[in-house]
C-alpha cells in the first residue's frame, strides 16, 4: 500500500468544511463551489477503488489497508480497510455526500454553517464504513451526532428541535450500549485487542469473560438496531426523516441507517456466530415485524416524507432477514438491498423535497393532480417508486429478490421460509402504499392551486439522472455489486457453512 | 513568653473564619470580595508561620505567599470588574439578585 | 426462408421493441415533441421487423427436430456456487405460437391506434409504453428462466398499470390502475412464493430442467403442488380468474387499443401461457391439474352471468375476456397445452377485434354506453361486418375460428369433468346471448344517442387505418381454427391426430360420444343458436320486454349488475375497514401512541422529575458554600472521632 486513499476519501470532506468554516470572506456560490468539489473527489477516488478492487477468488478480503499505531497503551490502531461489503456503501456514500451538496444548492440560511456540517457528516459515515479498530470505529460512530443535531434543528422544518433532541438522545443511547459492548469484547480478547479482524478470527468462546458473550452481542446489537431501526427502537426515525432538510433526509435514508446494518453484520454475526446462530429466530422475527409493521403504518401517513419514512422501516427489515438468515445469498442480498435502498430512497427523499419545496406543501391528502404541472418530477417519482416497490429492472426488485432466494433456501436457521413468505407480504403492501401515494400526489384533476407550480429545473434533473440511472444499472446488472459484495460476505457465510 | 507557631495559626484560623464567614451571608458582592482577600491573607500567614518555624532556611512559604499575593490582586482586579460589569447592566450588586442563571 | 433463425436474430425479436422504446422516450419525446406521429412509425416498424422475425423463427421451429431451438444464455445473477440465475431464450413450439399471436396483434393494434389515438397530447408516452408492453410480453413467452420469467411477468403488469391510468387526470382511470396492479400483485405473491419454494427443493429455476425433475418424479408430491398452486395464483390474478378477477372490468378505463391488446388478446393470456409453459408440474399434480380445471370453469360460467347485464359495451367485452380465459383454463386443466392454447390463440384476434370494433363504435359516437347507440349498422358498415364475424366466431358458430377450439375444450371436459362440462355448456348459451344482445343494441334499431352532442354531429365510420386493421383480424377470426382441422396445431404442441383437412373439417359432426344422442358439436351450436335467438327475440324483434324479464329475474338481475358485491367486499370492507380502518389505524395508533408514546412518557417522567429534583439548586454560591464548610467539618469531626 503506497498511497493511502482511504484517508483521503475520509478526511477530504474533513478538510471542506475546514476551508469553508474557517477561510473569510468565502461567498455563498463559493462555498458551494467548495463543497461541491471537495465531494466530488472522493467520489471520484471511491469509484477508483471499486474498480480496483480485487475480485478474485483467493484476493485478500480487505484491501486497500493502512494500520499506524494509534494508542499503544490500550493497543488501539488507526486502522482503516475495505472489504465486499463496506466498499458499495463506500461508494454510496461518497456519490450521497456529492449528490446532497447539489440537492442543497438552493439552501440560503446560514451557508457556511450548513456545508461545513454535510461535509463533516459525510466524513463521519465514511470513517464508520472504513473503521476496522473498534475505538476509531466508535469515535466516527458518535462524531455523526453532532451535525445531524446542527443540521436537523437549524435547518430542519416543523418540530426540527424536538426531532433533533430526539434523535441525538436516541443515538447517544444506542451508542453507550454499543461502548459497553465495546469495552466488553476489549477485556475478553486476551491480549486486549479492538481489531475487528483479529478478533473476528478469535474463538471467544474459551474465553473468560466477565459478563457473557451473548450479553455482548445484545449490547452491540440493541446499539445497531436503534440505527437501522429494528423496531421497537425506530420511533426517532420518522421524525428526524419528517423535519430534516431534504439533503439530510437523503443521507440519513441512504446511509445513516446502512451503519445500523453493515455494523450488524460486520461486528455482531461475524464475531459473535454462535450467539448469532442461536438467536437467529427472534431476529427474523423482529424482521417479519418491521416489513409487514412498518409496511402497514406507512399506509396510514399523510405526511410525503414520513411516508417514505416509514416505508424506509419496512424496508430495512429486508435486511433484516437477510442477514439473519444467515446464508451467502441472503447475505449478498442484505448488502445489495442496503445499497439499492440508498439510491431508491434517496432518489425518494430527493423529489419529495422538491415537490414540497415548489408547492409549499406536504399533506398528501392536500396535493394531487402534480403529473400535469411538473411532468418530469412526475416521472422521476413513479421510477423511485417502481424502486420502492421492487418492480423488476430496477434495483429494489433485484435485491429483494435476492434477499428472498437466498433466506427461503438458507439451511442455517430452521423456519425461515415462514419468514420469508410473511416477508413477501411487505412488497404486497408496499405497491399499495406506493401507488397510492403516486395516485394522490400526481394524478387526477390539475388543481388551480398550483398553476404556478414549476417542474425540476436542470440540476435537479441532473442528480436525479444520476440515480436512476443507478437503480437501473443495478437493476438490470446486478453482478457489478454482488460480484464486489460476495468476496465480503464469504468468510461470513463460511462461518455458518454456506 | 514568645510568640509561636500556634498564635499565628490562631491568627490565621480567626480571620479565615472571619472571611469565610463574610463571605457566605454578605449580599454585596464587593463585601464578599473583601472576605475572599481576607480567607487569602489568613493562608497567606498560615504559609509564613510554617515557612518561618519549620523550614526556616529555604523560604518557601514566602515565595508562595508572593506568588498567593499576585494571583490575589489579579483575581481582585478581574472580580471588581465584573462586579463593575454586572452594576452597569443591572444596576445592582446585591448577588441573591443575580440570578439570570437560576432554573 | 430456408435457413434457420440465427440466434442474435431471435434476441431482436424482443429487442427491437424494446429500442423502439428507448428512441422514443429519450429521443422523440424530448427533442421531436412536435412530430407525435414519428413515434408511432417508429414503434410498428419495430414491431413490424418483430413480426417477420417471429415468422422466421416459426418456421425454423417447425423444421427443427423435437421443435426446439437451442439458444445460449447469460448470467443475470451468479453468486458462487449459491446460486445461478441464466437469461436465456427458450425456443420452442409454445414460445412460437405466442411470439406470432403478440407480434401480429400488436401490430395490427398498433396500427389501429395511429388513428384512434390522433391528436392525443400524449401520443409519444402511448406508443412507448406500447413499445414497452410489447418487448416485455415477448420476453415473457421467450425466457428460459422462471425468475427471469417472473421479471417480465411483473413487467407487462407494470405496463398494464401505466397504460390503464394513460388518462391519469381521470379519478376512475387512476384508480383502475391502481388496483389492476395491486390485485395481480395478489397472485404475483403466489409466483413468486412458487420460485422461491422450486429453487429451495431443486436448486434450479430453469424451466426445462424443472420440466424433466417433474417429469422424472424428483419433484413430486406436496412440494410440487405447492409450487403448481402457487404458479396457478400467478396465473389467476394475471389473467383475472375468480376470486381475483375484480380488476379487468374497471381496466376498461385504459384507451380501447390497449384493452385490446393487453386486457384481452395477450397480457391476461399470460396467465394460461404460464400454466401451459410449467405444464408438466401441473400434469404430475392430480390436485393441481383439477384445481386449474375448476377455477377455469368457475370463472367461466361466473364471468358470463356478469357479461349479461353489462351496459357499457367495454365491460361485456372485459366479463367475455374473463369468461373466455376460464375456458382456456378449463381447456388446460381437462385437456392439455394443445386444447388451451388453442383458444387463446383464436381468442386473441376475434377478442381483439371485438374490442377494435367497440373503439371504432366509441369513435363515432363518443360513449361506450350501449344504451346510447343503436343503428349503427347502416352508417359503419365495416365496423358491423367485423364485429359481427367476431360475434359469431366467439359465439362458436361454425365454421369459424371459436368453434372449434371452443369444441376441443368441451370434448375433452365431458371426458374428463363432467360437472365441468354442464357449467362449459350453459356458458356456450350465455356467451352467444350476451355477444348478440351486444350487436343487436349497438348495431341494430335506431340511434338513440344524442345527435346535438359536441363530439361529432352524426356518426360515422372509422378512418381507413383504423378499418384495416380490423379487416385484416376479421380473416384471422374466419380462419384460424382452420390450422387445427387437420389436427397440425395440436400435434405442434404436442398432442392430438392428424386428420386430412374436408374430413376434419366436418369432424364434429360425426364425432360422436358415448351416452350423447348426437354429436356434441350439435349440441353447442343448437345453444349458441338459441342464445342468439334469444337475444334476437328481446333486442331486435322485441318478441319480449327487456323490462319484463328485468323484472321477474329482479334479484338475479342485482347480483349479476352489482357484480355479486365483489368490489363492495374487497375494496369497501376488507381494504378500507378491516384493514385501513382496522389493523393498520391500530397499528399506527400504538406506534404513535404506544411505542413513541412510551419513549415521550421516559422523557417526560425525566424532566418532571428533574424539575422536582432541581429547586435544590437555588443558584445561591453562598448557600452552596455553606453546605461546603458543613460537610467539610461533617468530614473532619467524623475522621477525629473514628481516630
Amino acid at each position: 500500500m503506497d498511497f493511502n486513499y482511504l484517508t483521503i476519501i475520509i478526511f477530504l470532506p474533513l478538510a471542506g468544511a475546514a476551508i469553508i468554516a474557517l477561510v473569510p470572506g468565502l461567498s455563498s456560490r463559493l462555498i458551494r463551489y467548495v463543497a461541491a468539489i471537495f465531494t466530488l473527489v472522493p467520489l471520484a477516488i471511491s469509484l477508483g477503488l471499486f474498480a480496483a478492487f480485487d475480485r478474485s477468488a483467493g484476493a485478500e478480503v480487505f484491501q486497500f489497508q493502512e494500520k499506524v499505531s494509534w494508542i499503544p497503551a490500550i493497543n488501539a490502531n488507526y486502522h482503516l480497510g475495505v472489504d465486499g461489503l463496506s466498499l458499495p456503501l463506500v461508494v454510496l456514500m461518497a456519490l450521497l455526500g456529492f449528490l446532497a451538496v447539489l440537492i442543497s444548492w438552493k439552501i440560503n440560511l446560514r451557508v457556511r454553517e450548513y456545508f461545513a456540517w454535510l461535509l463533516l457528516l459525510e466524513t463521519s459515515i465514511l470513517g464508520v464504513f472504513v473503521s476496522l479498530d473498534l475505538l476509531l470505529f466508535f469515535i466516527f460512530w458518535e462524531i455523526e451526532i453532532i451535525p445531524m443535531y446542527f443540521l436537523i434543528s437549524i435547518w430542519g422544518a416543523g418540530r426540527k428541535e424536538y426531532s433533533a433532541m430526539k434523535y441525538v438522545l436516541y443515538t447517544l443511547f444506542g451508542g453507550a450500549l454499543i461502548l459497553a459492548g465495546i469495552l466488553g469484547l476489549y477485556f475478553t480478547t486476551d491480549p486486549h485487542s479492538l481489531s475487528m479482524v483479529d478478533i473476528a478470527q478469535t474463538d471467544l468462546a474459551p474465553l473468560v469473560t466477565s459478563i457473557p458473550l451473548a450479553a455482548i452481542f445484545f449490547l452491540l446489537l440493541a446499539g445497531f438496531a436503534v440505527k437501522l431501526p429494528i423496531i421497537p427502537l425506530h420511533t426517532w426515525l420518522p421524525d428526524a426523516h419528517t423535519d430534516a432538510p431534504t439533503a439530510v433526509s437523503v443521507i440519513l435514508a441512504g446511509t445513516l441507517i446502512k451503519m445500523g446494518g453493515y455494523a450488524i453484520i460486520r461486528i455482531c454475526v461475524t464475531i459473535f456466530p454462535q450467539a448469532t446462530q442461536d438467536y437467529a429466530p427472534l431476529l427474523l422475527t423482529l424482521a417479519a415485524v418491521n416489513v409487514v409493521y412498518g409496511a402497514a403504518v406507512t399506509l396510514k401517513q399523510t405526511d410525503i416524507k414520513r411516508l417514505i419514512a416509514y416505508s424506509s422501516i419496512s424496508h430495512m427489515g429486508f435486511v433484516l432477514l437477510g442477514i439473519f438468515a444467515l446464508s451467502k445469498v441472503s447475505l449478498v442480498g442484505a448488502g445489495l438491498q442496503m445499497f439499492s435502498h440508498g439510491i431508491i430512497t434517496g432518489l425518494l427523499f430527493a423529489v419529495a423535497g422538491i415537490v414540497m419545496h415548489n408547492t409549499k406543501e406536504r399533506n398528501i391528502a392536500k396535493l394531487g393532480g402534480l403529473a400535469r404541472q411538473m411532468p418530469a418530477i412526475a416521472v422521476i417519482f413513479t421510477i423511485a417508486g417502481l424502486g420502492a416497490m421492487g418492480v423488476p429492472s430496477t434495483s429494489g426488485f433485484t435485491a429483494e429478490v435476492t434477499i428472498f432466494l437466498g433466506a427461503f433456501s438458507s439451511n442455517v436457521v430452521s423456519g425461515v421460509p415462514i419468514f420469508t413468505i410473511i416477508c413477501l407480504l411487505g412488497i404486497l403492501l408496499a405497491a399499495a402504499y406506493i401507488l397510492w401515494l403516486l395516485q394522490r400526489v400526481f394524478f387526477g384533476p390539475a388543481l388551480a392551486k398550483f398553476n404556478h407550480v414549476i417542474d425540476a429545473d436542470r440540476l435537479e434533473k441532473i442528480y436525479c439522472a444520476i440515480f436512476i440511472a443507478l437503480i437501473f444499472l443495478v437493476g438490470l446488472y446486478p453482478m457489478i455489486l454482488t460480484d464486489v459484495i460476495k468476496t465480503g460476505i464469504a468468510p461470513i457465510a463460511a462461518l455458518f457453512g454456506g | 513568653m514568645s510568640l509561636g507557631l500556634e498564635h499565628y495559626l490562631v491568627l490565621s484560623a480567626a480571620l479565615f473564619s472571619i472571611g469565610l464567614y463574610g463571605a457566605l451571608t454578605k449580599r454585596s458582592a464587593v463585601v464578599i470580595l473583601m472576605s475572599i482577600e481576607l480567607m487569602l491573607n489568613a493562608t497567606n500567614i498560615a504559609l509564613v508561620a510554617f515557612s518561618r518555624y519549620i523550614v526556616p532556611v529555604l523560604l518557601t512559604g514566602q515565595v508562595f505567599t508572593i506568588f498567593s499575593i499576585v494571583v490575589a490582586a489579579a483575581e481582585a482586579t478581574v472580580g471588581l470588574a465584573i462586579i463593575m460589569a454586572i452594576y452597569r447592566s443591572r444596576e445592582t450588586i446585591d448577588t441573591t439578585k443575580i440570578d439570570l442563571m437560576k432554573w | 426462408m430456408e435457413t434457420v433463425i440465427p440466434n442474435e436474430l431471435v434476441w431482436l425479436i424482443f429487442l427491437l421493441p424494446l429500442l423502439s422504446f428507448a428512441v422514443i422516450s429519450l429521443i422523440l419525446r424530448p427533442f421531436f415533441s412536435n412530430k407525435p406521429r414519428l413515434s408511432g412509425y417508429i414503434s410498428i416498424s419495430a414491431i413490424f421487423g418483430s413480426f417477420i422475425l417471429s415468422i422466421w423463427a416459426l418456421t425454423s421451429i417447425l423444421s427443427a427436430p423435437s421443435h426446439e431451438l437451442a439458444i445460449p444464455d447469460f448470467n443475470w445473477l451468479v453468486i458462487d456456487s449459491a446460486i445461478t440465475i441464466h437469461l436465456g431464450l427458450i425456443m420452442d413450439s409454445l414460445t412460437a405460437v405466442m411470439l406470432i399471436v403478440v407480434t401480429l396483434v400488436s401490430l395490427m393494434i398498433q396500427m389501429y391506434s395511429q388513428g384512434y389515438m390522433q391528436g392525443d397530447p400524449s401520443y409519444h408516452r402511448y406508443y412507448a409504453y406500447m413499445s414497452l408492453f410489447t418487448a416485455s410480453m415477448l420476453g415473457l413467452v421467450m425466457v428460459d428462466n422462471l425468475l427471469i420469467m417472473f421479471v417480465f411477468w411483473e413487467l407487462v403488469g407494470l405496463c398494464s398499470y401505466l397504460l390503464i391510468g394513460f388518462w391519469f387526470h381521470r379519478p376512475a382511470a387512476a384508480n383502475a390502475a391502481k388496483k389492476a396492479f395491486i390485485v395481480t400483485r395478489i397472485g404475483d405473491f403466489g409466483f413468486l412464493a412458487a420460485i422461491l419454494l422450486l429453487l429451495s427443493k431443486t436448486g434450479t429455476l430453469d424451466i426445462a430442467q424443472l420440466h424433466s425433475l417433474a417429469i422424472a418424479g424428483t419433484l413430486a408430491g406436496t412440494v410440487l403442488t405447492l409450487a403448481a398452486i402457487g404458479i396457478f395464483l400467478g396465473a389467476v390474478g394475471k389473467s383475472a380468474q375468480f376470486p381475483l378477477h375484480v380488476w379487468l372490468p374497471d381496466a376498461m378505463e385504459g384507451p380501447t387499443p390497449v384493452s385490446a391488446l393487453i386486457h384481452a388478446a395477450t397480457m391476461v393470456a399470460a396467465g394460461v401461457f404460464l400454466v401451459a409453459r410449467m405444464f408438466p408440474l401441473f400434469e404430475h399434480s392430480e390436485v393441481a391439474l383439477l384445481t386449474v380445471a375448476i377455477i377455469g370453469g368457475l370463472t367461466a360460467i361466473f364471468a358470463a352471468t356478469m357479461g349479461l347485464v353489462m351496459t357499457d359495451i367495454k365491460r361485456v367485452l372485459a366479463y367475455s375476456t374473463i369468461s373466455q380465459l376460464g375456458y382456456m383454463m378449463l381447456g388446460l386443466g381437462v385437456g392439455g397445452i394443445a386444447i388451451g392454447i388453442f383458444h387463446l390463440f383464436n381468442h386473441a384476434f376475434f377478442k381483439a377485434l371485438l374490442f377494435l370494433g367497440a373503439g371504432s363504435v366509441s369513435h363515432a359516437t363518443g360513449t361506450f354506453d350501449m344504451r346510447q347507440m343503436g343503428g349503427l349498422r347502416k352508417v359503419m358498415p365495416w365496423t358491423y361486418a367485423t364485429f359481427l364475424i367476431a360475434s359469431l366466431s366467439i359465439a362458436g358458430i361454425w365454421p369459424l375460428a371459436g368453434f372449434w377450439s371452443k369444441d376441443e375444450i368441451l370434448l375433452s371436459s365431458i371426458n374428463n369433468q363432467p360437472i365441468l362440462f354442464y357449467l362449459a355448456m350453459v356458458t356456450v348459451f350465455m356467451t352467444a346471448f350476451y355477444m348478440f344482445r351486444v350487436v343487436f343494441l349497438t348495431f341494430g334499431g335506431q340511434y338513440r344517442g344524442d345527435n346535438s352532442g359536441s363530439h361529432s354531429a352524426r356518426p360515422h365510420e372509422s378512418p381507413s387505418v383504423m378499418i384495416m386493421p380490423m379487416v385484416v383480424l376479421a380473416v384471422l377470426a374466419v380462419g384460424s381454427g382452420w390450422l387445427n382441422v387437420t389436427g397440425g396445431f395440436s400435434q405442434f404442441l404436442g398432442g392430438g391426430e392428424t386428420r386430412g383437412f374436408f374430413e376434419g373439417l366436418f369432424h364434429g359432426f360425426t364425432h360422436t360420444l358415448p351416452g350423447l344422442p348426437i354429436p356434441l358439436a350439435w349440441i353447442s351450436l343448437i345453444l349458441a343458436g338459441l342464445g342468439i335467438l334469444l337475444a334476437y327475440a328481446i333486442y331486435s324483434a322485441r318478441w319480449l320486454s327487456a323490462e319484463r324479464i328485468t323484472r321477474l329475474f329482479a334479484p338475479l338481475h342485482m347480483l349479476f349488475s352489482r357484480k355479486y358485491w365483489f368490489d363492495e367486499l374487497y375494496e369497501h370492507i376488507i381494504a378500507r375497514i378491516v384493514l385501513l380502518k382496522g389493523l393498520f389505524a391500530g397499528l399506527k395508533f400504538f406506534d404513535s401512541r404506544g411505542i413513541d408514546g412510551a419513549v415521550n412518557g421516559i422523557a417526560r417522567t425525566t424532566v418532571a422529575t428533574g424539575r422536582v429534583i432541581r429547586k435544590a439548586q437555588t443558584g445561591q454560591l453562598q448557600l452552596y458554600g455553606m453546605f461546603i464548610i458543613l460537610g467539610v467539618v461533617a468530614i473532619i469531626l467524623a475522621m477525629y472521632l473514628s481516630g
